[in-house]
């Protein structure tokens, strides 16, 4: 019998600064030290990994680098708790645990040909950007693709570097925003879900997935169905505490969906349904 | 299924032979509180007990379980532990706490196979004993299920006045039957007719009942009622009635260390504690005490039944034996049942 417990040992290979300051948030590029396991470690976009501190504990994360970039997963962390705390002290060359890959995952394959708009606000673009990743390596298959992404300021937008890549593509509407005007900002001022409806994308052919704090997400599908999208259109991926990662531990139920096991990935339609606090 | 007898006074050699070939835990009483420990010899059994305070389950389960052990920090090393798998007997467990394995199997196995319970569930032979004197607060018959029931064991016994009916069911029976053949003899019709009477005798003894006909549709219909906020009124948040039941599974893992050694450890939780789901943001889904008994509620009377067909309460009454503040899942889930949705 496996033991779904015990973790892999990754070494942390780079770590990247995203935002710094009391909302820190840094991406960490890990290495499994076995290579078959680096090899056989086959997740898609919205699965996520238990990543542990020995001596500190473990903590549930989206991986936020795309399976189409091969020999290495990464893992983007907000400085928030005990876990997310040490792990920002952390330095490359140190080992880390990794089990997983667990939860269900966006449905790249039956999205293809279609209009992909996605709305991400603050650390919620992490799961987000393993996806966006995954479709611009595999352009062709999508249709037309907008990538709307906000945060408080511009200090705290993630993947600065890869949006200015992004953003010179032709096959790629980026629209960024920050809630608050700044000297320099030269791009949308205000809450992402009014920038949604500036982008205002067509529910043709489309499909919306959204994550970011809840507040966020609530105002966003509120305007995703004033567009027009139906409720089997949006999709959004959850969090809650977790500890077992495996459906048994028994805390980030929603009604009798576990958001490890049956999650983090749900549609609008499917969350509507259930009953349960969240 | 076999059908044999045992003879009241032969009952420690009995016990005596089987701890031969397994390691055996069985009802101990030490202060007026009966406990399943591991025993050296039949003289320290104890019968005469209606039921254990904590279930049979955290044989299983443990309340503390290192799941490895490791060198703390960021260098990287891990030691598993050996997974105990001793063969094991469980003898004098009760119908429903038998059942409430079964019922927890459903959770270890699932998509990820959890090898620290299944491994000893695997090595371990349940032999039950048959409830002839119920207690006040059992209602294990609300289930379709009987104080005599042979369903969950893999042996009954049942004290039919100076013997015992001896109810083999599986394979692990049979093997535990073989190591102490020469002491037990088939059973007469009589004795079948006998055991039913014990039976029948014993299931009513138990008084009360708990309605649960069509409560997966009702309890989706009032989720939002102010009912769950007046039943949780009373709760202290104890949390008793979750370290107590023999169906709950909750857990937490946390890492304890020294300077140089550490262990991933597993623990019971209890979802009764606002901790329990508080997230590092400080934002909690479940704020309230009201959140949290329904969540109790609803996990064994719609969310378990939903996932694995199946209520996820025996009717074992330990959480209205010891909650004290008298809160009774009999009447909170009768009394949901007749709430206007």
């Amino acid at each position: 019998m496996k033991n779904p417990y015990q973790p892999r040992l990754a070494t942390i290979d780079d770590i990247r600064e995203e935002v710094g300051g009391q909302r820190a948030i840094k991406t960490f590029r890990l290495k499994f030290q076995d290579k078959d396991i680096q090899k056989d470690f086959n997740f898609l976009p919205g699965q996520c990994a238990m990543v542990s501190l020995f001596g500190t504990g473990e903590c549930f994360f989206a991986i936020s680098s795309s399976p189409t970039q091969k020999g290495h997963i990464e893992v983007s962390v907000m400085k928030l708790g005990k876990v997310t705390s040490a792990l920002h002290e952390c330095e490359p060359g140190d080992v880390v645990g990794v089990r997983g890959p667990y939860g269900n995952s966006f449905d790249v394959n039956g999205w293809q040909s279609k209009n992909l708009i996605f709305i991400g606000g603050g650390i919620g673009q992490a799961p987000l950007r393993s996806l966006i990743n995954y479709v611009v390596d595999n352009r062709k298959k999508y249709g037309k693709l907008d990538v709307i992404y906000g945060a408080r300021s511009s200090k705290d937008l993630s993947y600065k570097q890869e949006f200015a890549e992004m953003e010179k593509r032709k096959d790629v509407n980026v629209h960024l925003s920050i809630d608050v005007e700044e000297d320099g900002w030269k791009k949308f001022v205000g809450f992402v879900p009014t920038n949604l409806l500036r982008v205002k994308p067509s529910p043709k052919n489309a499909i919306a997935v959204t994550c970011g704090p809840p507040i966020m997400i609530k105002f966003v599908i509120q305007n995703l169905e004033k567009l027009g999208f139906t409720e089997d259109q949006i999709f959004t991926t959850l969090e809650m505490r977790m500890k077992c990662g495996i459906g048994k531990c028994g805390r980030c139920n929603i009604g009798n969906l576990y958001v490890c096991k049956d999650g983090p990935v749900f549609s609008y339609k499917q969350l509507k349904n259930i009953q349960g606090e969240r | 299924m076999d059908r044999l007898i045992l003879p009241k006074n032969k009952m420690s050699e009995f016990i005596n032979a089987i701890k031969t070939k397994y390691q055996v835990f069985a009802p101990v009483e030490n202060d007026g509180v009966t406990l399943f420990k591991q025993i050296k010899d039949s003289s320290e059994v104890n019968l005469d007990f209606s039921n254990s305070k904590v279930p049979p389950k955290a044989l299983l389960f443990k309340q503390t379980e290192t799941l490895f052990k490791f060198t703390p920090g960021t260098k990287g090393k891990i030691d598993p532990v050996d997974i105990p798998n001793e063969k094991t007997v469980i003898f004098g467990i009760r119908p429903c706490d038998a059942k409430s394995l079964t019922i927890l199997d459903h959770v270890f196995k699932n998509d990820f196979e959890d090898p620290y319970y299944l491994t000893k569930r695997e090595n371990t032979v349940l032999v039950g004993l048959s409830c002839n004197q119920p207690d006040v607060n059992c209602f294990c018959t609300s289930f379709d299920d009987g104080p005599a029931s042979a369903e969950h064991v893999d042996i009954l016994l049942t004290d039919i006045g100076d013997k015992y009916y001896v109810e083999v069911k599986s394979d692990k029976g049979k093997q535990l039957a073989k190591t102490v053949d020469k002491l037990l003899r088939p059973a007469s019709e009589n004795d079948g007719e006998k055991k039913k009477e014990v039976e029948k005798k014993a299931a009513d003894i138990i008084t009360r009942h708990q309605k649960t006909d069509g409560i997966v549709d009702k309890l989706d219909k009032i989720f939002d009622n102010p009912f769950w906020k007046n039943i949780a009124v009373k709760c202290l948040g104890c949390g008793t009635c979750t370290y107590l039941c023999p169906t709950c599974h909750c857990f937490d893992i946390q890492d304890e260390t020294t300077m140089a050694k550490g262990a991933r450890i597993r623990v019971w939780d209890s979802c009764m504690r606002p901790e329990y789901t508080l997230q590092a943001s400080g934002y909690n889904p479940r704020p309230t005490r009201m959140n949290r008994v329904r969540n109790r509620v609803y996990h064994k009377y719609s969310y378990y039944p939903k996932n694995y067909d199946i209520i996820a309460c025996v009717g074992c009454g330990r959480c209205i034996d010891n909650c004290p503040t008298n809160i009774d899942i009999i009447d909170v889930v009768t009394k949901a049942g007749e709430v206007k949705a």
